[in-house]
């Protein structure tokens, strides 16, 4: 085993072992979330999982940033065959693998690549423009401020990384083939490393070409590395969340709020439909709605898991075009921020998270008595989540199918059901439906017109 | 419906008015325009008058579970105890709430909002609209969240624009991309948050740039904040905010 072979190996090693911890943080904090069961719907599933998910359907709702996107997409994808072949050279010590064995579609394989790595250059560098110099508005909004522009620019220069490692690779190996063949078997014609690399390469010497290859290799692998470490912490994570999220997106009717079996059952046994619901008199009163993680479904805390604040739902919410504080982006970040902090939290162990009672008991840290006074109320203002229609422009709007709108209802529900709070002017609203089965306090009969259509003689 | 029921008699279809239809004075005219063109179209229709209730949606979507289910369940019983299987109903809220909202607790119905039931019976030939009136006229749609983006139905309504001759122009943001009038999830019932303008202002100015003197809506609030809009920017002499039951009464000249 060479020393190459060793430290490729140790780097790979390290670098997966770091990065499973961290994707097993994330999956904890999704399951923060309480149970909710979403199956059944298998056709409609891959049908969304096909169009949606590979096929970016609802992102063609906009043709520009679309191509773009897509150019980086496919490119991705493709470019996982060289991946392939950077590992299996890596680890058994040998050079470009697929070359001899695949022939004429090894020279196809890595020429695709090229050119769409050539394309997701393009599109990466027009991300940059439009991100910073033209300032597209909803990628610009209050929430972007600070760490999320930031991520953003730091995945756009990883993909230049990225794509300048396969042309410093290419490119070099194009000449080192003429050089010394014995060591670096033909790749065929490539359409962009066989004209770049004689022309920028073709003078060197036969150390420098290798010391060129090796560097573009190896920023290439160390990029990936650095990728893998950094999705779990970056709202890129959408790139392998998106496929999950869109496959447990609600089937349903989106017209369906989520039903409440508890309050439906003593609504019904208060009016007699069904027996007397025995009731505990030492039960804590119950709490509905969404206070907390703890409170929503693993599949709202998912979906801001699977949020890369593109801010499309924001640019259609009629309350943020207006100008109020209510960005449907922000909620899901704010979700996904505070799933975070309360899974950091509990990886301290540490007791001053733990609840009165728990530390009165002597437990340790876990999820049932984890408290630490705050809650996603501290994260989402009541001013943003009373702003909302329900109009369900972010729900249509989100690409990977995220679902804004369900978290800012469930908070709502807290404020009203648990809290009794809530704006005061929708009180006489719910006393007009409770006392007068109208929303408003009328005095007239509800068929006051057709009498009136009687007297006007119809 | 009382009087039906007492007969042993079980009418084609139950109109559900909803509280706007019912009580607000601008809606009230929407549900006589129906009710028009039921009667015309030879529709033998139930209303339920006072057993009806509001549906809930208000309640539900402000977070307050309790009043919703209180409301609907007792519309579930009174609609179970009439047998009651179609219901039409001018209000998209109405719509959606019993069309996706009562089977999960116990109350199955077809139910249709009156958009798709006029252009049935227009395809049916129960209805016929004479051209004429609006031949020319620009008339713009706004499409309502719930009957637009919630549950899809944004063809019925524009068919019904064509029958009436009138030149259907779109605004930018409009099918599934339609822009709220601001009234939805019971924000109709509260004051707005802070903030730079109203949404019914803000879809005001758009539905201002098509051009068009007449706006087709679906829907009681919608036609509420749109007529708003319109005062707000003094221009309710120019543009008519309408029903499309409305348009087609006028039409006919019932």
């Amino acid at each position: 085993m060479s020393i190459g072979q060793i430290i490729f190996t140790l780097v790979v090693v390290v670098a997966f072992s770091i990065a499973a911890k961290n994707y097993k943080k994330v999956y904890r904090n999704i399951n923060l979330g309480k149970d909710e069961d979403i199956s059944g719907d298998e056709g409609q599933r891959w049908k969304n999982l096909f169009l949606i998910a590979f096929g970016q359907k609802k992102m063609f709702k906009r043709w520009i940033p679309a191509v773009l996107h897509l150019s980086i997409y496919v490119a991705f994808l493709f470019t996982q065959i060289e991946l392939i072949e950077i590992f299996i050279d890596g680890f058994f010590g040998v050079h470009r693998f697929f070359a001899p064995y695949l022939g004429g579609l090894y020279t196809l394989i890595i020429g695709s690549i090229e050119v769409l790595s050539f394309l997701a250059l393009i599109a990466t560098f027009i991300f940059l423009v439009r991100r910073n110099l033209l300032k597209i508005p909803r990628l610009v909004k209050p929430e972007m401020g600070g760490w999320p522009t930031i991520d953003a620019n730091l995945i756009l220069f990883g993909e230049i990384a990225l794509v300048t490692g396969i042309f410093m690779m290419n490119g070099a190996d194009v000449v080192l083939q003429q050089l010394d063949p014995a060591h670096y078997p033909s790749s065929g014609f490539l359409p962009i490393s066989s004209i770049n690399g004689p022309l920028l390469f073709g003078d060197l010497g036969l150390n420098t070409l290798q010391l060129i290859e090796r560097t573009g290799w190896w920023l290439h692998l160390f990029t990936v590395l650095l990728f893998i470490n950094y999705l779990p912490v970056s709202k890129h994570l959408h790139i392998f969340l998106a496929f999950p999220n869109i496959w447990y997106s609600k089937i349903n009717s989106r017209g369906e709020m989520e039903n409440m079996p508890d309050i439906m059952n003593e609504v019904k046994s208060m009016m007699g439909l069904i027996p007397e619901q025995e009731m505990d008199p030492n039960a804590d009163f119950p709490e509905f709605g969404a206070k907390d993680i703890f409170d929503l479904s693993w599949k709202n805390i998912m979906d801001a898991y699977s949020c890369t604040e593109c801010g499309r739902c924001t640019d259609v919410c009629p309350a943020n075009i207006t100008g109020k504080k209510l960005s449907p982006r922000k909620v899901m970040m704010d979700i996904r921020d505070r799933a975070t902090e309360i899974g950091n939290n509990l990886d301290t162990g540490a007791r001053k998270f733990i609840s009165e009672e728990g530390r009165a008991a002597n437990e340790p840290l876990t999820v049932d008595n984890y408290y630490d006074g705050k809650s996603l109320f501290d994260y989402i203002t009541r001013e943003e989540i009373h702003a909302c229609t329900t109009c369900n422009a972010c729900v249509e709007a989100c690409p990977v199918t995220i679902n804004p709108l369900e978290p800012i209802l469930k908070m709502r529900r807290y404020e009203v059901l648990t809290e009794s709070a809530g704006p005061s002017d929708w009180l006489p609203m719910f006393t007009s439906i409770e006392n007068g089965g109208a929303v408003w306090q009328v005095p007239d009969d509800r068929d006051q017109w057709a009498k009136e259509m009687n007297e006007e003689g119809n | 419906m009382a009087d039906y029921s007492a007969e042993g008699k079980t009418p084609e279809v139950l109109f559900w008015v909803g509280c706007a239809g019912s009580f607000d004075a601008r809606a009230q005219k929407v549900t006589k325009a129906f009710a028009k063109i039921l009667t015309a179209s030879g529709v033998d229709f139930a209303i339920l008058g006072n057993e009806e209730s509001c549906t809930g949606d208000p309640a539900r979507r402000a977070g307050n579970e309790f009043v919703f289910q209180m409301t609907a369940l007792q519309n579930i019983e009174m609609l179970n105890m009439y047998k009651v299987k179609d219901i039409v109903t001018a209000c998209p809220h109405c719509f959606n709430t019993l069309k996706n909202e009562y089977p999960a607790l116990g109350g199955e119905y077809n139910v249709i909002h009156h958009t798709q039931y006029m252009n049935d019976l227009l395809k049916e030939g129960r209805l016929t609209i004479e051209g004429g009136e609006f031949k020319g006229k620009k008339i713009t749609y706004h499409d309502s969240c719930y009957l637009g983006r919630v549950n899809g139905i944004y063809e019925a309504p524009r068919e019904l624009i064509a029958a009436l001759d009138g030149e259907l122009v779109e605004m930018k943001r409009c099918k599934t991309n339609g822009l709220c009038c601001g009234a939805g999830g019971a924000q109709m019932f509260k004051e707005n948050e802070p903030g730079d303008k109203r949404i019914n202002i803000e879809r005001t100015e758009e539905i201002l740039k098509t051009g068009a003197s007449i706006v087709a809506a679906n829907c009681p609030f919608c036609i509420t904040m749109l007529s708003d809009g319109m005062k707000a920017k003094e221009k309710q002499d120019d543009v008519m905010v309408h029903d499309l039951s409305e348009l087609i009464v006028q039409a006919k000249g019932l």
